[in-house]
């Protein structure tokens, strides 16, 4: 209860309206998820015609919606491979990015301080500009499978992650750095051993942002990956058919499945990623 | 401690950097170049000078589309924001269950633009099944619904910037003010809003640039329909790519230029906003 800062003050009328009007709205926010899960127990006719009533004796379905949509989708395959892809490109671009961010910002040389401004001009760019180019250059360079997509992805996300890491570095004081080398380190091990330890908190924003990121991407690996290794958002495209026509059971109990993780880890992590978010905004 | 860094300089910088040329600066380059050329293959390229923007403009598909962006982006950072910023207010008083209100509120910001394209298409569908049509039945269904759904994502993201910056707020300032006997509107214009103004900057930024550059979210709900009306820039430069054999110079032609518009917009608006910011 350590969000009640004043606490001896008694409920007034008004307070309590905010409450419940509060309670109203984040209600609502979570409504259309509610909504999804609810009607991925009826029918697909029931889901289009009576989409806000709870599944009665004539449209439960059970759970046929997953299994003929697991099946459909090939959901499990599209999970371990939106997984994969995660998991790794955030690991590389976290290693690689604060490496990178780190040494550029301590250097004084010309070029490293044109590289930040690259970086910087980078995050502004909107993906549609370098999106064809970059596919033929991934096909021209065999990068169009899952474990090529990860260089695709450090490459990309490496603008806003050095960013950030640049200016956590900044705060970082050098002495520390200096004492190590000092004392005989090399900058591979002072970087380890010392640095990388010290920058852990910006380490998890951008781990955070980053996953964000890569698992709701959908225009790069589809047009990269797309059709033989479907991530799960590519999954959820292909189940709008030919001609736009939607098994729209299918489509909920899909949506309900991809919505999981990402609940699951919201509610385990909820407190670094909104930290996340804070620092990841208020440092920009 | 310099000299003895410029030998690892590959170590710590190649690969990102490798990664970075191969991701984004090559491509960068190449799109630049294809936009002046008209190309059967890849090696086989003949320069066509400015023809490619031409056709870009000539086709009203474009126009209609940054048209689209434009107003849509005008409608959702405004509600985005006032909304935003009321709820922050709000939960920055202390109030009972702040914590669950925060946490409710920001979770549609996680599903990712495709599944929360066909979850507003599935309940907007729902509800206008009342009225015997379908979202894409009239441009105008399409755009609002577009609205609700880019305020549902990201209301509760820009909330948690406004509350971080909110909660910096010195608490003795406001208190001076409230035994000055100021009520709680002139707190707000004479000091809350001007205080935030480093966080106004962000969500602006962020809000302005998102629904510009809005993408899969268009796809799922409308794509584009009816027609091409309800398409956006980005997915109107994407179907020049990928549905028009021929056309991938005008795409990048319009690729380019949705690049400089974007450009200029953010840069107006942060030279603007970081005006209006307090240096303390």
């Amino acid at each position: 209860m350590s969000d009640i800062q004043q606490q001896g003050k008694p409920l007034t009328l008004g307070g309590l309206v905010i409450i419940l009007s509060l309670l109203i709205i984040s209600l609502l926010f979570i409504a259309p998820i509610l909504l999804v899960f609810l009607n991925s127990f009826k029918g697909k006719l029931f889901v289009i015609n009576t989409p806000f009533a709870f599944p009665n004796d004539e449209s439960f379905t059970g759970i046929n919606n997953y299994v003929s949509g697991i099946a459909a989708t090939g959901f499990f395959s599209a999970f371990g491979w939106s997984l994969f892809i995660t998991v790794f490109s955030v690991a590389i671009i976290v290693l690689f990015t604060s490496m990178t961010a780190w040494y550029i910002t301590r250097s004084t040389g010309r070029f490293c301080k044109g590289l930040y401004y690259a970086f910087v001009f980078a995050m502004i760019v909107p993906f549609q500009m370098v999106m064809f180019p970059l596919t033929k250059v991934a096909n021209f360079l065999h990068l169009d499978n899952p474990l090529g997509i990860l260089v695709l992805y450090l490459g990309f996300g490496s603008a806003q992650s050095v960013f950030l890491f640049s200016g956590f570095v900044k705060s970082v004081p050098i002495a520390v750095e200096e004492a190590a080398t000092i004392d005989g380190c090399t900058p591979i091990r002072a970087y380890f051993s010392v640095i990388f330890p010290m920058l852990a908190p910006i380490a998890v924003t951008v781990a955070i942002l980053n996953a964000m990121w890569v698992w709701n991407d959908f225009l790069l690996p589809n047009l990269v990956i797309g059709s033989e290794y479907r991530t799960i958002p590519v999954a959820v495209q292909y189940l709008r058919g030919g001609y736009g026509s939607i098994d729209w059971g299918y489509m909920m109990a899909m949506i309900g499945l991809a919505v999981i993780p990402i609940i699951i880890f919201y509610f385990v992590c909820q407190k670094h990623i909104i930290q996340g978010v804070t620092a990841g905004s208020v440092k920009g | 401690m310099e000299k003895s860094l410029k030998k690892y300089f590959l170590f710590f910088v190649g690969p990102t950097l490798i990664a970075f040329l191969i991701a984004f600066v090559i491509p960068f380059i190449a799109g630049i170049i294809l936009s002046f050329a008209r190309f059967t293959t890849m090696t086989d390229i003949s320069w066509v000078g400015f023809s490619n923007y031409v056709r870009a403009f000539s086709n009203s598909d474009f126009v209609n589309a940054l048209k689209f962006s434009a107003l849509f982006t005008v409608v959702s950072v405004i509600i985005i924001n006032v909304a935003a910023f009321s709820l922050a207010l709000l939960l920055t008083r202390g109030i009972m269950g702040t914590n669950i209100f925060r946490t409710m509120i920001f979770m549609p910001n996680l599903i990712g633009g495709i599944v929360l394209g066909y979850i507003w298409q599935f309940i907007i569908n729902g509800f206008l099944s009342i009225f015997g049509v379908t979202i894409t039945v009239d441009a105008k269904y399409g755009f609002w619904g577009l609205v609700i759904l880019s305020n549902w994502q990201f209301i509760g993201y820009m909330m948690i910037i406004f509350i971080a910056g909110i909660q910096n707020i010195p608490g003795d300032i406001m208190e001076a003010a409230t035994i000055d006997g100021a009520g709680p509107f002139t707190v707000l214009r004479k000091i809350t809003i001007p205080l935030v103004m480093p966080s106004i900057t962000i969500t602006l930024f962020m809000t302005i640039a998102n629904s510009f550059k809005m993408f899969d979210q268009n796809l799922a709900l409308t794509a584009g329909a009816p027609g091409k009306e309800t398409a956006m820039v980005a997915l109107d430069i994407y179907n020049t790519f990928y549905s028009r054999v021929g056309w991938e110079g005008v795409g990048q032609a319009k690729a380019l230029m949705f690049f400089l518009v974007v450009v200029v917009i953010t840069l107006v608006q942060l030279t603007i906003t970081r005006r209006k910011e307090i240096t303390n």
